[in-house]
Parts: C-alpha cells; sequence; structure tokens
C-alpha cells in the first residue's frame, strides 16, 4: 500500500479555492464570495488512478509574507507543512495579482500545478487567457478550470499525479538584481548544510534572511530547530554581504523592498501577452452595481432594505413549519414516554430522559429550524453574489471612528447567523488589537438562536398579527439588530480607549467581481452545513440543559423547587431590571442555547415540572397574568441583545483567544450593557408612567 | 512642475502611475502585497457613503484603501 500524498490547495482569497476543495473531495465546505472565508486548514480526502490523496485547504492569503492570524497559518503550511505538491488557484479575471502568490510559492517548491480558475468568468468579460504560454513561463503545469461547472478538473488531478511522480525541473522562478543574486548565491552553501533533511529551498531562505523579516525567520528557526542567523557560517556571510551592500551605500530595508518589488515585476513580465481582452472596459456591470450599492444616495437604504426583506422573509415563513413541527415533536414525546414505561424503565428516568432532556431538544428543534433553514439560504445567497465585502465598504467609516478594522462589519454578519461562527470569523482580520475588539463585541449582533424570542416578544405585545404586522415585526427587528450596530461600535471605542489601546493598523479590503449566485447549490449547501451544524450543536447543549432543567424544576428543597428558590433570589434585580426573577432566571439557565428561554419562563411561571409548549393568545395570557406589559416585552428584547454569550461562544472566544481572562471580559462586557440599559429604560418607564 | 501627488488626492474616474511608497514598513509591504509598486497604474473608483475609504483598480482587482494608507502611496499623471 502506497502512502497517501499529501497536497496543499493554496491561493488569493475569494479565487473559488473552495469550490475547487469540494469538487475534489465531495466534502463540502462552506464557501462564499468575499474574501477570508476559510478560516483553519481544512482536509478532505480523494481517489485518482488508485492511488489516495489528501487535499488540504490553505487559508487564501495575497503573499507568503504573513499578516494576519490565517495568512500566518497559510504561510507555515506551506513553507513548512511538507505537502508532496502544492495546488495553487489563480483567478484568471485578476491573473497578474494572483501571479505575485504564485512567484512566491514556486520559490518554496517547484511540485507546482496552476489552476487558473473562473475560466467562465473571463469568457463572459471578454478575457483570454493563454494557458500554454504561461505554463511555458513559469515551468509548471498550468490547467484552466470553471469549479463551479466542474471544467477543467479532471486534467487537474493528472497533472497534480503527474507533478507528484515526476517534479518539473525548473530554473528560478523571479530574477532578483544582480547584488541580491550574490547574497543569495553566498549564503546557499552553508545553508544546503544546515537545512539537509528538511524540507526547505536554500534559495528562499536565503531570501528571507537577507529581508531579516522577524515573524518568517522564527517560523523558519522553528522549522529547522537552530536559530538560524546565530550559526557562524551564516552569520559571518551575511555580515560579509550587509558590509558590503553598506560601503554601495544600501541598507537591508532597500533590500526588502527590491525583492518584493521584484516579484511583482516578474508578475507582470509574465502576464504580458497571456491575458488578453477583448472588451475595452470588462468589468463595467461590477461598477455599475457598485455604484448601486455603495453610493451615497442609494447605499444605506438598499443596505436596510435587504435586512429588512431577509426578517419579513423569516418572520412569515417560520410560523407554519414551526407549529407542524412542534405538534410533530410533542406528540413523539408521549409515544417515547410510553415506550419506556413499557419496557419497564422506572418512572423518574423517563421523566429526566424524556420529559427534561427530549423535550428541550425538540422545542429547539421546532423553534430555531425553519428560521435558520430560511435565514442561513438567503444570507448564502447574499453572500455567495458578493454583496457583503461591499457592506463592510460603506460601514467601514464608522469603525475607523472606532478604532477598528471595517472587516469587523463582515464577522459582524457571520454574527448574525452565529455567533461562535462570527468568532471564528475574526480571523480574517489583520492586526490582534482590532481581532480583539471584534471577539469581545461579536455578541452584540443578536444571533438565529435570539430571533425567536426577540419575535415572540414583538409578536405577543408590540405589533399586531397579519401582513402589516409581520412587516412591523420586521421593522423592529431591524431596529433592534441598529441598536445592535450602535453598541458594537461604541464599546469598540471605548475598548480601542481602555484595555485595547491603539490606532487603527492599514487596512486593504478587496471588492471582488459579483458572481451569480448558484441558487439550488446554495440552498442544499447552507442547510446541510450552516443549518444542521448550528441546529447539531443546539441539540447537543439543549438535551443536557433540558435534563438541568427539569432537576431545577423537580427536586425541592425546604418546600420549594430548587427553580422557584433561584428565580427568588433573582426577583429584585429582576424588578429593577424592569423584568422579574423568572427572566434573569430562564436567561440563566438558556446559557447553553438561547432559544429555550422563553419555554423556561414559561416553565416556572406555571410551576410546571417540564418546559411547556404553548402559542399565542395562551402565552399571551401567561405572561399578562404575571404582571407583563408591553414594557417587560421590551426590557426581554433589550436583555436578549444584551447579555452574556451562550456557552458555545464563549468556548469559541477561549479558543480563539486562548486566554480565560479575555473570555471573562467578553462575558462581562454585554453583560454589564444590558443591565446597564435595562435599569435606564426600566427608570425612563418609571419616569414617564409606563410601568 | 506640480508638488506631489498621492493616491488619496485621486477624484473618482481618474488614473495615475505609482511613483513610490512612503509609507511605514508593514503598511508598505501590505499595499506592495496587493500589486502596488513604482510603476503600476491605478484608477480610482469610487468612495464609501461615508467618504472613506476608497475603491481602486489595482492590476485587475478592486482595493478598498482607507485614506490615511493610500496617502503613504505618491503618484505621477
Amino acid at each position: 500500500m502506497r502512502a497517501e500524498r499529501v497536497i496543499a490547495l493554496a491561493g488569493n482569497p475569494n479565487v473559488g479555492k473552495s469550490t475547487i476543495f469540494n469538487a475534489l473531495t465531495g466534502l463540502r465546505q462552506h464557501t462564499g464570495n468575499w474574501p477570508g472565508k476559510t478560516v483553519a486548514n481544512a482536509r478532505g480526502s480523494f481517489t485518482h488512478q488508485g492511488r489516495d490523496y489528501q487535499l488540504v485547504d490553505v487559508p487564501g492569503c495575497y503573499s507568503l509574507l504573513a499578516h494576519s492570524a490565517e495568512e500566518e497559518v497559510a504561510r507555515d503550511f506551506l513553507c513548512f507543512g511538507g505537502a508532496d505538491a502544492v495546488l495553487v488557484v489563480c483567478d484568471a479575471t485578476c491573473l497578474e495579482r494572483n501571479l505575485n502568490l504564485t512567484l512566491q510559492i514556486l520559490e518554496v517548491t517547484n511540485r507546482v500545478v496552476v489552476a487558473v480558475n473562473l475560466m467562465d468568468e473571463a469568457r463572459r468579460k471578454g478575457l483570454e487567457v493563454d494557458l500554454p504560454l504561461l505554463s511555458e513561463r513559469l515551468g509548471v503545469p498550468v490547467i484552466g478550470t470553471a469549479a463551479r461547472g466542474g471544467e477543467g478538473l479532471d486534467q487537474l488531478l493528472d497533472a497534480l499525479a503527474d507533478v507528484c511522480d515526476r517534479p518539473p525541473r525548473q530554473a528560478p522562478a523571479v530574477d532578483y538584481p544582480a547584488y541580491i543574486e550574490e547574497a543569495v548565491a553566498r549564503l546557499e552553501p552553508s545553508l544546503e548544510k544546515l537545512c539537509q533533511g528538511k524540507t526547505l529551498s536554500t534559495r528562499w531562505t536565503a531570501l528571507r534572511l537577507l529581508e531579516g523579516e522577524g515573524t518568517i525567520l522564527r517560523g523558519v528557526n522553528a522549522h529547522l530547530a537552530l536559530d538560524l542567523s546565530r550559526q557562524p557560517e551564516v552569520e559571518a556571510a551575511l555580515d560579509k554581504i550587509f558590509r558590503a551592500w553598506a560601503v554601495r551605500g544600501m541598507g537591508r530595508d532597500a533590500a526588502g523592498q527590491a525583492i518584493a518589488t521584484a516579484v511583482v515585476r516578474q508578475g507582470e513580465t509574465l502576464c504580458r501577452d497571456v491575458v488578453r481582452s477583448r472588451r475595452a472596459r470588462p468589468d463595467r456591470l461590477d461598477r455599475r452595481l457598485d455604484r448601486l450599492f455603495t453610493s451615497r444616495w442609494t447605499g444605506f437604504p438598499i443596505m436596510l432594505l435587504m435586512l429588512l426583506g431577509i426578517f419579513w422573509l423569516t418572520i412569515v415563513g417560520a410560523n407554519y413549519p414551526s407549529a407542524v413541527l412542534s405538534a410533530w415533536l410533542f406528540a413523539l414525546e408521549d409515544g417515547l414516554a410510553n415506550a419506556f414505561t413499557a419496557l419497564g424503565i422506572p418512572g423518574l428516568v423517563t421523566d429526566v430522559l424524556i420529559h427534561g432532556g427530549y423535550k428541550v431538544m425538540a422545542w429547539v428543534v421546532a423553534v430555531m429550524l425553519p428560521p435558520m433553514a430560511i435565514f442561513f439560504p438567503l444570507f448564502t445567497l447574499l453572500e455567495d453574489f458578493g454583496y457583503l465585502p461591499r457592506v463592510a465598504f460603506n460601514l467601514d467609516r464608522c469603525f475607523q471612528a472606532s478604532r477598528a478594522c471595517g472587516k469587523q462589519a463582515l464577522t459582524m454578519c457571520m454574527g448574525i447567523g452565529c455567533n461562535a461562527a462570527g468568532v471564528t470569523g475574526c480571523r480574517i482580520i489583520d492586526s490582534a488589537r482590532e481581532r480583539l475588539i471584534a471577539i469581545l463585541t461579536n455578541t452584540f449582533m443578536p444571533c438565529n438562536g435570539r430571533y425567536p424570542t426577540m419575535i415572540s416578544m414583538i409578536a405577543l405585545f408590540l405589533a399586531a398579527g397579519g401582513a402589516v404586522g409581520s412587516f412591523a415585526g420586521a421593522l423592529m427587528l431591524v431596529g433592534v439588530i441598529l441598536l445592535g450596530v450602535g453598541m458594537t461600535l461604541l464599546v469598540s471605542r471605548l475598548l480601542s480607549a481602555t484595555v485595547l489601546r491603539g490606532v487603527p493598523s492599514s487596512f486593504t479590503l478587496e471588492l471582488p467581481p459579483y458572481r451569480r449566485p448558484q441558487v439550488g447549490k446554495v440552498i442544499v449547501r447552507s442547510v446541510v452545513d450552516r443549518t444542521l451544524r448550528v441546529l447539531g450543536r443546539a441539540v447537543m447543549t439543549a438535551a443536557p440543559a433540558g435534563v438541568l432543567i427539569w432537576i431545577c424544576a423537580n427536586v425541592t428543597v425546604g418546600g420549594a423547587t430548587v427553580l422557584a428558590h433561584i428565580t427568588g433570589f433573582l426577583e429584585p434585580l429582576g424588578r429593577a431590571l424592569g423584568m422579574d426573577g423568572v427572566i434573569l432566571t430562564a436567561f440563566l439557565l438558556g446559557l447553553p442555547a438561547n432559544e429555550i428561554v422563553v419555554p423556561i419562563m414559561v416553565m416556572a411561571y406555571l410551576a410546571q415540572g417540564s418546559l411547556v409548549a404553548m402559542e399565542g393568545s395562551a402565552l399571551l395570557a401567561v405572561f399578562s397574568a404575571n404582571g407583563w406589559t408591553w414594557t417587560t416585552a421590551v426590557s426581554v428584547i433589550l436583555f436578549s441583545l444584551l447579555h452574556w454569550p451562550c456557552a458555545t461562544t464563549c468556548l469559541t472566544i477561549r479558543k480563539e483567544t486562548g486566554s480565560w481572562r479575555w473570555t471573562a471580559l467578553a462575558v462581562a462586557i454585554p453583560t454589564v450593557c444590558g443591565v446597564v440599559v435595562c435599569a435606564l429604560f426600566h427608570l425612563l418607564c418609571l419616569a414617564l408612567g409606563w410601568a | 512642475m506640480e508638488g506631489t501627488r498621492v493616491l488619496s488626492d485621486l477624484r473618482p474616474g481618474e488614473g495615475a502611475v505609482v511613483c513610490g511608497l512612503t509609507g511605514a514598513g508593514e503598511v508598505r509591504r501590505r499595499l506592495q502585497d496587493i500589486g502596488l509598486i513604482q510603476g503600476t497604474a491605478v484608477v480610482c473608483l469610487g468612495t464609501s457613503p461615508l467618504g472613506d475609504p476608497t475603491a481602486y483598480r489595482v492590476r485587475g482587482a478592486v482595493m478598498a484603501l482607507r485614506r490615511k494608507d493610500a496617502a503613504g502611496v505618491e503618484v505621477a499623471g
């Protein structure tokens, strides 16, 4: 049995890497039309000509000189990962820029296959790419692909197998100025000895030593397990080189610039005659759409309308399937309980597992699945189309004023789906400071788990039924999001002035070409990848939470249930915030999954032993009987927006920041905001005689 | 001979050629990565509704840069 071959999949952000990955491996990695989608090395495998391959999808990057956390992941794998071959994906509509990374990778290894992807888009824009000429100039196979339609993938696999079997002989990818070439030649002999047995190009290493770029050299040192520039031979050679340069009035900094410039120039030269345009302005439609989506008069109104449309469709569309699902799942509860009894399982076990765990799980599924199954596809369509980077472009000024990064807008969009996903997405932000700001404030974007609570509050107390009501409801929900955006900006600014002091770093945001969304694929993908994954996570946390909640509601201490003790204890605080002890308890017990907040309230009010499924007027009657008014509903909405992140998000924050202290801050910040805002609202209501 | 112009001086629709990068190391490297070096042709495409950042066409791609960063790119023409 021959060993599995490892292929690294590299490329600029947003060139269709993930699509190629999915097409080759059949594994559904989520793709979207905005830079920075792959947040860690995803792996998948495939077989070609009876041989096993493992494909590693490396995060997209513009160069191997890493800036952001995810670019570092990419660089480390490409430079030190020891892959058998690298598949570099380029965007045919913007080949020249893509060649910069391609050339840098060719300096690391000669086992490279270049896929010029998005050939279909290039053709539509009237661009022609001379692939044989490019292949001849680069010295490696170049295959034209249109991965979305499956075009060119077979040739790609053949070329990969070929490169693994017979690595192409290849001249240096980039010609540098003579003085740099001389220096490289001087360093290479000693490096050859030190790099023996390690997968590392001596030419590439020599160039990095000449540049003296800290983070890369640290990576090199870690890979070789020695301090390269402190090796006597290397140190002596470098010393000689730098002294010779100094005599001619040249510094290391200038050399670094010359090296970077030479690579870009080489790409420019290579591209000459390779790309021909049949039209004067191939991107005319894109620019027209940009004017529509980002101009002063239409940019923001369209943004708000899109948000409104998505919420309205979600609210209207989720009602019916939600009712059907809950009826079905709760009917199953009795069936399961009967089956347990018939099997002779003790009543207590049945109570805990079925009326505790299963019931909460069923509730979460019924409440969460329909809105997610509508929201995620709609959102994914926008993403596929390429609209999200325009949101970041429109809003960047606000983030600049908060001394944060405009790409935070993208992570917030992800947060609207799921905060845990949003927190992971923060890896696209280059500066560590700005990334932390984005992580700590992500929970100000209400996630899918919180809409059901907000929507039911709006429907019961604030907006009438019918088409007008659902539209008003969507409008209010947009208002809640805007409040969340405002809080995000405010808190980002405060963090920038206190614990995360600093000024914004440099900012480059690519506005990729618009793409026609593949509606069918988007729906399947977003349901399979996102909806089911988020749902799976919710179910995993909801079932144990259900057991815990059942225990709280059924174990009595001193004549009252544990739940009653907790609600009693929290009552004064709840009152001060315009709510009551039950509501606060529900939010506390809802830590594993925000969806179960409302059912816990109902359970506590009715002093039931398990969650109570209730809709519309019955629900309103229970709340009203416990002294709720519309101000209570507003307070609940506010607190739902502004409170601690759910358990999964907390764990994700811990993972992303590597620190419990930042995690604690991420819990404390929204909680304090919620307490303050709710207390102020309550005082306002008292002053105006509303409450 | 007019004074030195920088990228952020360009108006929408206006094109120019880069003559040098003056920014600090990190910013400069970022700009080089997207292909902004001496001799690169750039076109200013449009500005965000709030006035900053601005989108430029660089080597076939559209990149948005903040005014502060674009001010570190000297242009001619």
